[in-house]
Parts: structure tokens; sequence; C-alpha cells
């Protein structure tokens, strides 16, 4: 049983793993914690379901539209909220994130409604749910592949666009230093926009993937989601994209571990414990580095 | 070329320019220099648009550049390099050079404008695949200055080139600086050494408190006794 836990768990941890790289690339460019990032994956979930339930889209189509939408949608809350407050005290930016979130929540439930819904099943290829691979007592379906399959392209797409392209290096270097990015003719605005843009993508990616998983999405589903990928993103390091990615998966997998070993009550739990012993013992997370040297 | 007329420039309540007026000329160098907190940074940021000015005018060929966003300005061809060098640590020694070249073309040939870069400063050569925040002060400026260069600016506005390297280093800055002038870019060049600029420059200000108190040929200014006793030391 372990064993099956173990794959439910990295599932889980690469899923993370999307989300947590959408707050730690936010944080590196504009040093937020985008509280919002939650509700982006809780709306791809359900654009991805409005765009099959209402006008008949298929599924993957359906994906592909969900996540354009979600990034105009981070574009937007970006350009609305934050902008305005960038030369502001980070606090009062950080209320607002926390603002737009509560905001976010609450339109999604006048939209759709406040009580838990299924996927719609009947838009999901049906070879997902078939078995895949069995080895031993482990099975995988074809979902579990697909998901992996997702993720780590999407994973790996992301490190070619942060490191061979020219507006990733732009991002990295607004990350290390604005005016300097400024100076050497940056739109930095654009930059920020594009930085909203792929980590919201990625989001509802991973809320697509996950009302898929568990057949289930509603309103409030962002937060824990929320607090789990932000716990990984701190884990690995915020600000570092590897260290997000490793940091989702680590998670996933002690999340795992912790409901097997333990108790499956505490799963929430464990991304507290981990947020709470890397602030103690490694503020800087696995990959990150020391936090003074952003001068 | 340049021209700021009558320069107001706050930080919040802290009125940190009171009317700078100054002129550069197409193909000249012209020094800005003053003691610290004079405001030589702050003229240059008003100049790229980093902190605008409240009142008051910056034209640039013949295009008002007040309030112009500095991607606009750095398309016109008008770069800074700015005070402390602010390379970029963590990206490669050529990443910061292609970062320089965000705006051209991409059909330029930025291969060549590295190699021009790379002989101006062969240590930057060695070094292209290491990060540059591993560099020492002065080739991180080198790397500064090469990657303003990697815009092909028109005019360079330059932010104390020459703090806290060698003399060695500095006069290899220096005779870069002038290499590049005689090459077709104008530069205003701001210093502390204002021995080393006033040698280098055509023409120069003095600011203090905001404001400029004089201005002159360097000639003028290297004789002009408050200037030899305030800024050079001498006499
Ligand atoms: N970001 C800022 N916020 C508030 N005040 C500032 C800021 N930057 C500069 N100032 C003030 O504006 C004035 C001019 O500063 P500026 O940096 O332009 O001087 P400078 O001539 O470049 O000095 P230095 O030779 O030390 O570099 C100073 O009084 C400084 O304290
Ligand atoms: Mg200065």
């Amino acid at each position: 049983m372990l064993e099956q836990q173990l794959v439910n768990g990295l599932t889980l941890g690469v899923i993370y793993a999307l989300i947590a790289v959408g707050y730690t690339m936010v944080y590196g460019v504009i040093e937020l914690i985008n509280f919002a990032h939650g509700e982006i994956y809780m709306f791809g979930a359900f654009f991805c379901t409005t765009f099959i339930g209402a006008m008949g889209v298929p599924f993957y189509l359906a994906i592909i539209l969900a996540m354009a939408a979600a990034s105009l949608m981070g574009v937007l809350i970006e350009y609305v909220a934050y902008k305005p407050l960038r030369s502001s005290h980070r606090l009062a930016v950080l209320i607002t994130a926390i603002g737009m979130s509560i905001f976010l929540q609450n339109l999604a439930m006048i939209i759709w409604g406040s009580r838990p819904r299924p996927f719609i099943q009947e838009a999901v290829p049906a070879y997902l749910s078939e078995t895949a691979v069995r080895l031993g007592d482990v099975t995988l379906t074809w979902l579990h592949v697909f998901i992996f399959a997702v993720t780590f392209s999407m994973m790996i797409g992301l490190n070619l666009i942060i490191n061979r392209t020219k507006i990733g290096t732009a991002m990295r270097a607004l990350a290390q230093n604005r005016t300097a990015a400024q100076l050497m003719g940056i739109n930095v605005n654009a930059v920020i926009s594009f930085t909203f843009a792929l980590g919201s993508s990625l989001g509802a990616m991973a809320g697509i993937l996950v009302a898929v998983y568990y057949n289930s999405m509603y309103p409030t589903m962002g937060y824990v989601a929320g607090v789990k990928a932000f716990a990984a993103a701190v884990l690995g390091g915020i600000g570092s994209v590897p260290g997000a990615m490793l940091g989702g998966i680590v998670l996933g997998v002690a999340e795992a571990l912790g409901a097997g070993y333990v108790s499956s009550l505490y799963r929430d739990g464990v991304a507290y414990a981990v947020m709470i012993a890397v602030i103690i013992f490694r503020p800087s997370g696995i990959l990150g580095k020391a936090v003074v040297d952003k001068a | 070329m340049l021209e700021l007329r009558d320069i107001h420039t706050y930080y919040g309540a802290i009125h940190a320019l009171k009317g700078v007026t100054l002129t550069v000329r197409e193909g000249e160098i012209v020094t800005l220099i003053g003691a610290n907190g004079a405001g030589k940074s702050t003229t240059l940021m008003t100049i790229s648009g980093v902190t605008p000015a409240r009142e008051g005018s910056v034209t640039f060929q013949g295009r008002d550049i007040t309030r112009q966003s500095t991607d606009k300005t750095v398309a016109m061809g008008l770069t800074q390099v700015p005070e402390g060098r602010m390379i970029f640590p963590a990206l490669t020694v050529r990443e910061n050079l292609l970062m320089g070249a965000y705006l051209r073309n991409r059909r330029d040939d930025l291969g060549k404008d590295e190699n021009y870069v790379y002989e101006l400063f062969p240590v930057l050569k060695e070094r292209r695949r290491q990060p540059g925040g591993t560099l020492s002060g002065g080739e991180q400026q080198m790397l500064a200055i090469g990657r303003a260069i990697m815009a092909r600016p028109r005019m360079l506005l330059l932010d104390e080139p020459s703090l806290g390297l060698a003399p060695i280093v500095v006069e290899n800055i220096f005779a870069v600086i002038k290499r590049i002038n005689e090459e077709g870019t104008t530069v205003l060049l701001v210093e502390q050494n204002a021995q080393m600029a006033l040698q280098t420059a055509h023409r120069g200000y003095v600011l203090a408190t905001g404001e400029v108190i004089l201005e002159g040929s360097s000639q003028e200014l290297i004789t002009n006794p408050s200037v030899r006793a305030a800024y050079l030391g001498l006499d």
C-alpha cells in the first residue's frame, strides 16, 4: 500500500511543483508572495469546465484555452492590483494580494456556486482512467502518465524559457537588479506581465489536473493548494525555480509518507510542519541562496 | 545633442536638483564633477527617466524626453552605465553583454559587437562563461561599460567609472572612454576623480547641492582657483 501512496504523493508533488514555480517566479521579479495565485489555480479548473460545459470545447483544447484565460487573468490582476503599489511598502502589496485572493474566491462562488462539483467526466477521454502500468501492488493509470508527462514537459519548457530565451534572461536580470534592467532598455512592465502570464498558465494547468484527478473542484480549493505550493516554494528556496520544482516533489512525497506512516489525518499538517522546519533550520531553502544577497 | 533646461528633481520631499541646466554637443566628452550628494547621479537618472524631473525639460536629439520611459530613451541611443556598476551578478559575462543589446534588432550582428567589447577588455573574453558576480571590481566596471557599448549608443552616460579602482585600471578605462568617443560616441562623464575627468573631457560642469555653480572648458576649470582648491586638492 505504501508504494501506491508514494505514487499518489509523487503525482501530487509534481502538481505542487507546477503551482510553486508561479509563486517563486513572481517573488523573484517583484518580491511579492502572490496570495491570489491559489485562486488562479482554482479558476483554471473552472474555466476549463466552463469551456467544456457551456461551449462544447473538446477536453485538450479546453485545457489550453483555460491556461490562456488564466494567464490573462494573472496579467490583469497584476495590472489592476499590484502595479499601482509598486513603489509602496511591501506590506501594502501583500495585504492587497490577500484581499485579491478573498475577492476571487467570492467571485467564483457567485459565478459557479460554493458547493464542490465534479469535473465533467463525459469530456475526459475514457482511456485516462484505464490502467497503464501495473507493478506488483502499484497501479498507474493513463491519467498518472498524463500528469507526469504534462508536468515534466512544462518544467523542461519553463527551464528553457528562463535560461535560453531573451525574455527569460530579462526576467532573471530584472530579479537581480531592477534599475539596471530598466537601464538596459528592458520594458520592466512587460517582463513582469510575462512572468504573471507564465506562472498563471502553469497554475491553471495544475488546477485542471487536480480537478480531473480527484474529480472535484470548489471555489476554496486554491487555499490549501496555495499554502502547500507556497510551502514547496519556501522549501526549495523562494525565488529559485529549480528549488520550487524540487520542493513540490519532496513535499508531495513527504505528505504521502506522513499519511502512510503516521495517519492520513496529518496529511495537510505535513506541509505546515515542513514550512516551519525550513523557516527554523534553513530559511533560504534547499536551493535558495542566503537571503541577504538580495541587496 | 543633449540639453537639460532648468531641471528640478525630487525624492519625495527632498529637492535633489534645483534648476540644473547643461548642454552636451555631438562628439563631445563633457564631465560633471561635484562633491558627494551634489546630485550628479540624480542628474543622470533624471536624463534616463528613472527619476523623472518634476520641472524643466530634457531634450535629446531635438526630442523632448523629460518624462519618456527609459526603454524608449535607450532605444533612441542614450545609454547609462550606472554608479556602482550594477552588473547582473548571477548572469554570465556573456549574458550580461547580451542584456546590454536587449533592444537591438535581432538581425543585427551582435557577435561583432561582442568581439569589439572583448577587444577593448580582453579579460572579459576569458571570463565570458563566468557569473558576473565573480568578477573583481575593476572587471565588473569593464563589464558594465562593455554591456552599455553592446547597445551601440550614440551617447553614453557614465557614473563614476573610476570609483574604487586601482590607478592602472582607471587609466585603462579612461583610455577606452577616449577611444569610443573618438569613434563617434558622445559622452557625459560623472566623476569624483576630477583630475582624470578634466584631463579627458572637453568641457565640464561643477555641481553643488543640486545646482550648477561653474561651467567651462576643461582648461578653464583646471586653472580655476576654487576648482583647484575644492575638487583637485591643489594650492
Ligand atoms: N533614493 C533616494 N531617496 C532619497 N534621497 C536621495 C535618493 N538618492 C539620492 N538622494 C539624495 O539626493 C541628493 C543627491 O544625490 P546623488 O546620488 O545624486 O549625489 P551624487 O552627486 O551622485 O553623490 P555621490 O558622489 O556620492 O555619488 C543627496 O542629498 C542624496 O541624499
Ligand atoms: Mg553618485
